[in-house]
């Protein structure tokens, strides 16, 4: 199958979850799930890896910075801008398409293969409105909010490191992190994170309900839905910059 | 009554079914038979639209099924109950939850209709005691057991059981054989059953449609099919020296020539 025949049923695909649910209340439901799934399931490695990422740019651009005559405080702006351009809503994504990416085409394809996805059908539920469209509206709503507290928690890990190893004292940090901040950097990153939750929930949901086969390729299904979704999540991160900076 | 009328299916190239009709009687356990390859799970999911035919016409109860809008069809489908062959339970859901979810998504019965509901269905495949288990708990034919609960539910018109007893000890087997017989006549459904399992044919088919690479080769009842002289269908259903005996066995009994209780310890030691 070419890119374009791909292109077409992934299209078909997004076209296809648009229709009445059958009864709202569980559509209702599943979505709740999703969140849950999706943005509490995923809170712990966000935290985790935003706060090691502040903190090594903060060591790091310390390190860098050796001349004197560049006060201090830049360091903690540039860490600010680092985190919310960059660090927050791109690896944040890409981290997520590799755990949630994984999830929802695995699982998709471990339903595909069973036949749950044809008992659904056989009920006749549209399992693409009530599979997948629920896992990209939850990811809509939860990752925008997890990039914010990447955003954050990143921020914090730096000022936290800044302190703990003497290299830059929190008052100066605080001060480097008011100076020139500019708003729409917050509004170009959480643009990104609305663009990327969408690839790291459709592309994988696309691989695993079109699996065919058995065990092996739904894992073939999974590794493909991860590759794929970083390469678009990278893509769609320098157009966004060529268009939106 | 589903009436299947020159059904042609196939994949790229290669035609699967080639020009079927068939009709399923309602009140009657209707088999489709056949060796791996013949088109007889084809045939199954044309039946339910999970496949779209590329000829032909299925017709339920004078609907023309291939003829209805995408909406039409999925109304049609809540009067379809299907088992699976692996039985296709949802995983993350208990045995309660997952006979529940057509009720949950189709009706806007009170949770105490609907918990009635779920433990008159439990009870009719005699799984009283499984509500909070959850699939990975239950045996293979505790599986197909529930999944003939969920297929019945919502009270369906029409039940399709996709090989049944695929991976079922015989004793297993006969039981949801007898359940399913029960489950027909009791409703007075439609039900077709896609089957490998030679016990099912004799024990609960009324009618029986025994399918030949892609085509109808045979059609008649588990009374008939032992005085068939359809070479290949004899071939598939008798394979073996044992079958061929019992079918020997069985013309004889039928024929009045030997005693169907007859006593065995006393003509081995006559």
């Amino acid at each position: 199958m070419n890119i374009f025949s791909r292109l077409g049923e992934f299209l078909l695909m997004i076209k296809g979850m648009f229709t009445k649910p059958e009864h709202w209340r569980m559509y209702w439901k599943e979505l709740m799930h999703q969140c849950v799934e999706l943005g509490i399931g995923s809170l712990g490695i966000v935290s985790i890896i935003s706060v090691f990422i502040g903190a090594v740019s903060t060591l790091q651009t310390a390190y860098q910075f050796v001349s004197p005559i560049i006060p201090r405080s830049v360091i903690a702006q540039i860490v600010r801008d680092s985190v919310i351009l960059e660090f927050a809503p791109t690896i944040t994504c890409i981290v997520l398409a590799g755990v949630v990416g994984s999830k929802i085409s695995s699982e998709l394809g471990n339903m595909r293969v069973s036949e749950q996805i044809d008992a659904l059908e056989i009920m006749g539920i549209n399992t693409k409105a009530y599979l997948i469209l629920p896992k990209i509206i939850a990811a809509l709503i939860t990752i925008p909010l997890l990039v914010i507290i990447a955003m954050t928690l990143g921020i914090w890990g730096g000022r936290m490191i800044g302190d703990i190893t003497g290299i830059l004292p929190h008052e100066i940090y605080d001060r480097g992190l008011l100076d020139a901040f500019v708003p729409y950097n917050v509004t170009f990153a959480l643009t990104k994170a609305y663009t990327f939750a969408f690839i790291i929930t459709a592309i994988p949901a696309y691989f695993g309900y079109n699996v065919r086969g058995g065990a092996l390729e739904i894992g073939r299904a999974s590794t493909t839905a991860v590759v794929t979704s970083c390469i678009m999540i990278l893509l769609a991160d320098y157009l966004l910059a060529a268009i939106l900076l | 009554m589903i009436q299947v009328e020159n059904i042609k299916k196939g994949f790229s190239n290669k035609t699967v079914i080639e020009d079927v009709s068939a009709t399923f009687d309602t009140g009657k356990c209707n088999l489709i038979i056949g060796a791996s390859g013949s088109g007889k799970t084809v045939l199954m999911k044309c039946l339910v639209g999970l496949l779209e035919p590329n000829a032909g016409d299925i017709i339920y109860d004078g609907t023309n099924f291939t003829q209805l809008n995408a909406d039409h069809k999925k109304i049609m489908r809540r009067k379809i109950g299907m088992l699976f062959q692996g039985s296709a339970l949802f995983d993350s859901m208990t045995v309660e939850q997952n006979i529940m979810f057509p009720l949950d998504m189709f009706t806007h019965q009170t949770k105490g209709e609907k918990q009635k509901r779920v433990d008159q269905v439990l009870d009719r495949v005699n799984l009283s005691e499984a509500h909070k288990k959850s699939p990975a708990e239950l045996s293979g034919g505790m599986k197909k057991r529930v999944g003939i609960a969920r297929a019945i539910v919502l009270n369906p018109q029409y039940l399709f059981c996709d090989e049944p007893n695929s991976g079922l000890d015989p004793q297993t087997s006969l039981v949801i054989d007898k359940l399913i017989k029960e489950i027909t006549q009791d409703f007075n459904i439609t039900t077709v059953v896609n089957t490998h399992d030679m016990n099912s044919v004799m024990e609960i088919g009324d009618k029986i449609i025994y399918m030949y690479q892609g085509k109808k080769e045979w059609e008649g009842s588990n009374k008939e099919i032992i005085f068939s002289k359809n070479e290949r269908l004899n071939n598939f259903i008798f394979a073996s020296e044992f079958l061929k005996d019992a079918k020997d066995m069985r013309m004889l009994e039928v024929k009045g020539k030997i005693q169907n209780d007859r006593d065995m310890d006393k003509l081995l030691n006559s």
